[in-house]
């Protein structure tokens, strides 16, 4: 017996009964199109999240007041705590630590913007003329900061994209006149757009010099310190000298530095677990979908009890028997697998069409193993019905019992 | 030549035993048509199976060709009932999903005869059957009679020499069942070994010998010269049915 006879033969069983066939499949389908979908979104999270700090420059530490034993906090964001840095600390670091190229003092704070009769309500980045270049970001028109104005603080200001959109409309805003909390600032810029980067809306915020928007906060501290260390700096000495020239001047650890290349490993590992978390509870709904084809082939080799008896008349022997019931439930399970790859490659394509900013990949080695398991499911659980019907007797199967 | 000597067949019922076949003797030459009849329970089909290896004695020996076929194991038995054994039975047994054609080459497929050569075989035998026209038809678009006749196809597609029919006619009206009647009796003048249990005395007629069975025993042997008056012996109550 051949395998294209196996197979003829198992696949004309499965059509007679399409409807519980087709029902036992729904099970695999969902399954597969989980393990699919859900491996898609963790790889493209783990994709985005890596592109995001290659866009931001590997070789930056952040320093953020307050102790924080853990890393992978938020390195922006974070305010209001005791023990503050200030402009002095970032200078001092500048100043005397050789492996730093740069320091940007950034001053956090959120007040009203307003123009002729429009206003919003904008997130305020002190920082300083570098951080456009740390950043990356680009410029839409006028220029950025001017340099060393860190502790001058000018009335000037350089606007994010939506922002400059919504109070300006189609105005020029360029040296235009703005009014943000109760002070007056001239636009000297608008960047151009760029969109959400790690918890900073760099299109719906507006940039002042560090000391412009800490006299405007009316706070002494900075919120964060951003450093940029020189090329093939090591990166565990930088930190090491940081920490202890911080010491020095605070006389304790109140601060935290992060890397980005701690932060994104840190991240990267936590999502590769968190998608094989999830894959792995996709993949026991395929266990579950396993014991539905074993159900099914259990019904069938029940309802099929005189055929049985009559291929064992006819001379089929037990192996012939097994093999005919195995490759029909393996074949139930492949046709699973390759319809829930099918639906689930389509999703991921969708998704990919609705939300293009992040870019869903299913990973090979998820579509491989889903194949695998599923096929894997329909011999595993196939065994037992199949080892039934072999194990017949063909005196009683041909009366039916 | 079939030889059983001391055949029992039991089966454990509960605590007491079910003797379904008590110490059967019998010899069957070669080539010889012999019925088997008696009233339901009498042993009939289980010795039929018997013969056909679907089953094996409890006790005693059971020759084929001359080989003890009583103690074989599973697969052997498949092999016997692939090669030697054909079977019909009174309700036919055609895979429902197959067509006819289909339904006879499966034979072959276990036999691992290639596509090619199963369809030629196949189309013979149907030929030979008198349903060439019938050939991609399913059992449930087939008569009772043509159904028949596709099984008695797929029960000679391996040349076995030994066909048995477990009541050919019993789901048959007359005239489909003289049709069977006939084909079987073609088999048995090609030379094979044509064991039929019936409990129509005119299917019996037609056979060398009959083997009355009652609760398991034979326990009477009709020679042909008998055979032919069996239609008044049943008239006159001596066999019961």
């Amino acid at each position: 017996m051949n395998f294209a006879d196996l197979f003829r033969f198992a696949w004309q069983a499965l059509i007679q009964n399409r409807r519980r066939s087709g029902l036992s499949l729904i099970g695999v389908v969902v399954g597969v199109v989980a393990v699919v979908s859900l491996t898609a979104i963790g790889e493209g999270a783990l994709h985005y999240v890596t592109d995001q700090f290659v866009s931001l420059g590997t070789s930056i530490v952040i320093v953020s007041p307050g102790r924080n034993e853990t890393t992978g906090g938020i390195p922006l964001g974070i305010g209001g705590v005791p023990n503050d840095l200030t402009l002095q600390d970032t200078i001092a670091i500048e100043r005397r630590i050789q492996s730093i190229r740069t320091a940007v003092p950034i001053s956090l704070s959120t007040d009203s913007i307003e123009h002729a009769e429009r206003s919003r309500l904008v997130s305020i980045i002190g920082v300083s003329s570098e951080f456009m270049r740390l950043q990356r970001l680009d410029l839409a028109m006028g220029r950025f900061l001017p340099e060393s104005d860190r502790d001058r603080g000018s009335a000037v200001v350089v606007l994010g994209r939506t922002v400059a959109r919504e109070i300006f409309g189609g105005e020029n805003p360029l040296g235009a006149a703005v009014r943000v909390g109760g002070w007056r600032m001239r636009v000297i810029g608008v960047l151009a757009e760029r969109g959400r980067k790690l918890g900073i809306q760099i299109d719906e915020s507006i940039y002042v010099p560090t000391a412009t928007a800490m006299r405007m906060a009316n706070t002494r501290s900075v919120s964060q310190i951003m450093l940029e260390l020189f090329p093939k700096v090591d990166l565990v000495l930088a930190i090491d000298e940081i920490k202890a020239l911080l010491i020095e001047r605070h006389d304790e650890e109140d601060f935290t530095c992060i890397s980005q290349d701690a932060v994104m490993a840190s991240l990267s590992s936590i999502l590769r677990m968190l998608t094989l978390a999830v894959a792995g509870i996709a993949a026991v709904s395929l266990a579950v979908a396993g014991i539905g084809i074993m159900n099914v082939m259990l019904v069938s080799v029940s309802e099929r009890t005189a055929e049985v008896g009559l291929l064992k008349a006819v001379g089929a022997n037990r192996r012939q028997i097994l093999a005919l019931f195995l490759v029909e439930a393996a074949l139930l399970s492949s046709v699973g697998g390759l319809l829930g790859l099918a639906v689930g490659t389509a999703l991921v394509a969708l998704g990919n069409q609705l939300y293009p900013s992040v870019v869903l990949v299913t990973p090979l080695w998820a579509i491989g193993s889903v194949l695998l398991i599923t096929l894997g499911t329909g011999v595993v659980f196939g065994v037992l019905p199949a080892r039934r019907a072999a194990a017949l007797d063909p005196v009683l199967a041909l009366r039916g019992r | 030549m079939i030889r059983l000597e001391e055949i029992w067949r039991t089966y454990q019922m509960g605590d007491h035993e079910l003797h379904a076949l008590r110490d059967v003797h019998e010899e069957i030459e070669d080539g010889e048509h012999v019925a088997i009849m008696g009233p339901s329970g009498s042993g009939k089909t289980t010795l039929l199976n018997l013969l056909g290896c679907l089953d094996s004695p409890t006790r005693g020996k059971y020759s084929l060709a001359g080989r003890d076929v009583a103690r074989l194991a599973d697969d052997e038995l498949a092999e016997i009932r692939l090669r030697r054994i054909g079977f019909i039975f009174q309700s036919f047994h055609l895979v429902p999903r197959l067509t006819a054609i289909q339904n006879i080459e499966l034979p072959l497929i276990f036999a691992g005869k290639n596509p090619i050569e199963r369809k030629e075989l196949a189309e013979a035998a149907l030929i030979a059957v008198g349903l060439s026209d019938r050939s991609d038809h399913k059992p449930s678009e087939l008569s009772g009679g043509e159904k028949q006749r596709v099984a008695i196809a797929r029960a000679t597609i391996m040349q076995p020499g030994l066909v048995l029919a477990d009541e050919p006619t019993g789901n048959l009206d007359t005239r489909s069942g003289a049709q069977v009647l006939d084909l079987l009796g073609d088999l048995h003048r090609e030379g094979r070994t044509l064991i039929v249990v019936t409990h129509d005395p005119n299917v019996a007629r037609r056979a060398d010998r009959v083997l009355i069975m009652r609760d398991g025993e034979i326990v009477r042997r009709m020679s042909s010269a008998e055979v032919v008056k069996l239609g008044s012996l049943f008239d006159a109550g001596e066999v019961s049915r």
